[in-house]
């Protein structure tokens, strides 16, 4: 049942946060969310299954300019944009899953990492549709009439009440049979296949649903930003949903949640210890980080708490930590 | 574990509706305008200090050294200038969150001299929807001044690049009438502007545009860009690209053999970058390069050396950045632009007010701008809101840029194409 207390206290403090901070915390706590959808799409795909993309971006702007070219050229309502923006990025998922396929490794990582430096050149290109350099503006998400709450008050629930159903449906399709079948073919393809399991069909699928909840993350990110432009998009945020995944950690659901934490709030905090070289603080805190907890936030609060509470031998970084921390976030629940 | 998920829903759903319900967070009404203390008016900015565009963060610092050296010499009008600036990465939802914590967090009295086209565009609908000044952003695209009706508080300040573009365009009918034209641009909003105000001077004569040829800031470099306008045959040569593309093209062009008439903007222009090329290529690669000039080079050691701009300029630069390379006109960019801000909050005097200094910007005269090429004045009126219109055409000989002709004032053209 800890589990079901850390789900509680996540849930309380998001719902009561507004009343608590300022608005601009609001704010930029509607990009956790969106952050936090889209990673935690990759740590089901890399995480998971060992799938390494670098070009998850590619799937958060086609799912932002979904949204944005349906309500900026056609007046088409956000509620509508939403569902058809992850539709569409989960079949382009699909599209690229059955393709990735035939590649491992680094050179899955190399062909996903072009398909995020294309995106630019590519919404740059179809400028009719996607407003080309200058992108498209849209209209700031408004509160249902009636409601007492400001626009952005409105987008931070919706936006964590979406992110919520992602994290539940995540765990509801990687519990059991499914999931199973992902880490076996992570850690072991040739005896998961000779078990009968369909590599093909699951890691395409794998690969699939993290498009969709990158889509979705992707439109969340428009919304926020009332803007989308091939500078929203570029290959730097792909990179950092990947880092924002290495860093929460990669073999729990809860490293999504801290790893989008770090990602949104770490470049504006390494502003405050040194303006004038953020970028050195921000790669300095990475390497240690790395150095530390190679196993992500989450994976060495979990060896922490572990050797305090339980007295037992923290395991070593690596390898036996996977195992006990999938298990964690998905499967095996009587550990807990 | 399902029923464990169900509370966590119910519990979402509860606390959403109980904060939906009892949550307060309309916009406070602004009583008196905030930034503004007895001691103390409170600016914010961005500036890619990181990413793809961070060389341009060096304005974002001159603008910061002038500041400091009016703050010492007493502040405007017995008030600090406090200066909030941030690193957005050349990232628009970055530079959005970054201006919503200063308009909320630090309450600043305006926005001032954030930088890029994407940003500036995401974050306009903000500052408009709160009344908060956007003033003197640093991109030359046209949307600053063509669209104030729908956005009053944004402003802009350097030429637009149509307008720079549409000068060649006159120089080149004037000149060159039978030339052969081939543009080289940077596939972005920057690039296409060039276009659209090269196209806009040409007017009728549209088709001299033999080839056009467009990079990636990606590409390594444009050589074969270079070769296939040689190949179409054209005799005159565009460069609408940034200071690293810019002097590739000269050289390949050089290498190439091919000496066209080459027109260069604005923006590449400054000496080391030609002194560069001329190094690479050989003086022929960059001998009766034409291009335009609005503010004062400070890499132009021998033209500006008895100048009390530049003096002025050299002084700022020693004492509060003194380990930077002042021969970059970024940083003079930075002091020049800090200038026209401070000049606007000192002319609305003592009693500070948003609007005010919105009236002021859009009702400006600036003719003593220490930074500014001379001659050219800063200049807005509400319904025109290009400050810089001016611009003198300049030949490249040998070691210098020597104006040709007279300081030409685009404000009428771009009047009559906004019209």
């Amino acid at each position: 049942m800890a589990r079901a207390i850390r789900v509680g206290i996540a849930v309380v403090v998001i719902a009561i946060l507004p009343a608590i901070v300022p608005s601009f915390v609001v704010f930029d706590f509607i990009y956790v969310a969106a952050y936090a959808i889209a990673i935690l799409g990759l740590i089901i795909l890399t995480g998971m299954n060992g799938q390494i993309s670098l070009g998850h971006g590619a799937f958060m702007a086609l799912g932002g300019y979904v949204v944005a070219v349906l309500a900026h050229n056609l007046g088409w309502p956000y509620w509508v944009g939403v569902p058809l923006a992850a539709l569409a990025s989960g079949a382009f998922g699909l599209v690229i899953g059955a393709i990735a396929l035939r590649l491992a490794g680094v050179y899955l990582a190399l062909a996903t990492f072009s398909l995020a430096v294309a995106t630019p050149s590519f919404l740059k290109h179809y400028k009719s549709i996607t407003g080309g350099f200058g992108g498209l503006s849209l209209d700031a998400v408004k509160a249902p009439a009636g409601l007492p709450t400001s626009g952005q008050q409105w987008l931070y629930y919706v936006a964590w009440a979406i992110a919520g159903a992602a994290f539940l449906a995540s765990a509801l399709i990687v519990r059991g049979k499914f999931g199973r079948a992902l880490r076996a073919l992570r850690d072991n393809p040739i005896a998961a296949i000779s078990f009968g399991v369909n590599p093909y069909s699951y890691k395409t699928l794998a690969f699939g649903w993290s498009a969709v909840l990158s889509g979705i993350a992707g439109a969340f990110l428009a919304m926020t930003t009332a803007y989308v432009s091939p500078d929203t998009f570029t290959f730097a945020l792909s990179i950092t949903l990947l880092i924002g995944a290495v860093l929460g950690g990669m073999m729990t659901f809860w490293g999504a949640l801290v790893g989008a934490i770090v990602i949104e709030f770490l470049p504006l905090v390494a502003q405050q210890v040194n303006a004038g070289a953020p970028s050195v603080v921000y790669g300095v805190t990475l390497i240690l980080m790395m150095l530390f907890v190679p196993d992500g936030i989450v994976g060495g609060l979990q060896r922490l708490t572990r050797r305090l509470v339980r007295r037992v031998p923290s395991p070593t970084a690596f390898e036996p930590s996977v195992p006990a921390a999938a298990s964690m976030a998905v499967d095996q629940p009587t550990r807990e | 574990m399902i029923p464990v998920y169900r509370k966590a829903v119910t519990g979402i759903l509860a606390a959403t509706f109980a904060l939906a319900v009892t949550g307060s967070a309309v916009a406070p009404a602004l009583a008196a305008d905030p930034g503004v203390t007895d001691t103390e008016i409170v600016l914010g900015g961005t500036h890619p200090y990181s990413g793809p565009a961070s060389a341009y963060g060096n304005i974002g610092k001159g603008i910061g050294a002038y500041f400091s050296y009016v703050n010492d010499r007493g502040g405007v009008n017995g008030r600090k200038i406090k200066y909030i600036d941030k690193d957005d990465g050349y990232s628009p939802p970055q530079a959005v969150q970054i201006v919503h914590q200063l308009v909320e967090q630090d309450k600043v009295f305006a926005i001032f001299d954030t930088l890029g086209t994407a940003v500036n565009t995401a974050i306009r609908p903000y500052l408009n929807q709160n009344g908060v000044p956007h003033m003197f952003v640093a991109t030359g695209a046209s949307t600053w001044g063509k669209d104030y009706q729908k956005f009053p508080w944004t402003i802009g300040w350097q030429p637009d690049y149509q307008a720079e573009a549409a000068l060649y365009a006159q120089d080149i009918l004037q000149n060159h009438p039978k030339a052969k034209i081939g543009v080289l641009y940077q596939n972005d909003d920057y690039g296409e502007d060039y276009n659209a105000g090269l196209k806009r001077g040409l007017g009728k004569h549209q088709e001299m545009i033999v080839k056009m040829a467009s990079y990636e800031t990606t590409d390594p470099n444009v050589s074969s860009q270079v070769s296939t306008l040689k190949a179409a045959g054209c005799d005159t040569f565009m460069i609408f690209a940034t200071p690293k593309f810019a002097i590739q093209s000269m050289v390949a062009a050089a290498q190439q053999s091919w000496h066209p008439t080459t027109y260069l903007n604005n923006v590449s222009a400054a000496v080391p970058f030609m002194n560069a090329a001329s190094k690479a290529g050989g003086p022929a690669a960059v001998a009766g390069v034409i291009s335009t000039i609005y503010l004062k080079d400070p890499a132009n050691h021998a033209r500006y050396a008895g100048d009390a701009g530049m003096k002025f300029y050299n002084e700022i630069m020693a004492k509060y950045l003194p380990t930077a390379d002042k021969d970059d006109g970024n940083y003079l960019y930075g002091v020049s632009i800090g200038y026209t801000m401070v000049d606007v909050l000192k002319r609305a005097g003592k009693d500070l007010t948003r609007k005010k200094v919105m009236d002021i910007a859009t009702n400006l005269v600036e003719k003593d701008n220490p930074l500014a090429y001379p001659g050219v004045v800063i200049r807005t009126s509400p319904t025109f809101r290009y400050p810089i219109t001016q611009m003198i055409t300049a030949r490249w000989l040998a070691t210098d840029w020597s104006p040709t002709g007279l300081l030409v004032d685009t404000r009428s053209m771009t009047m009559a194409e906004n019209k």
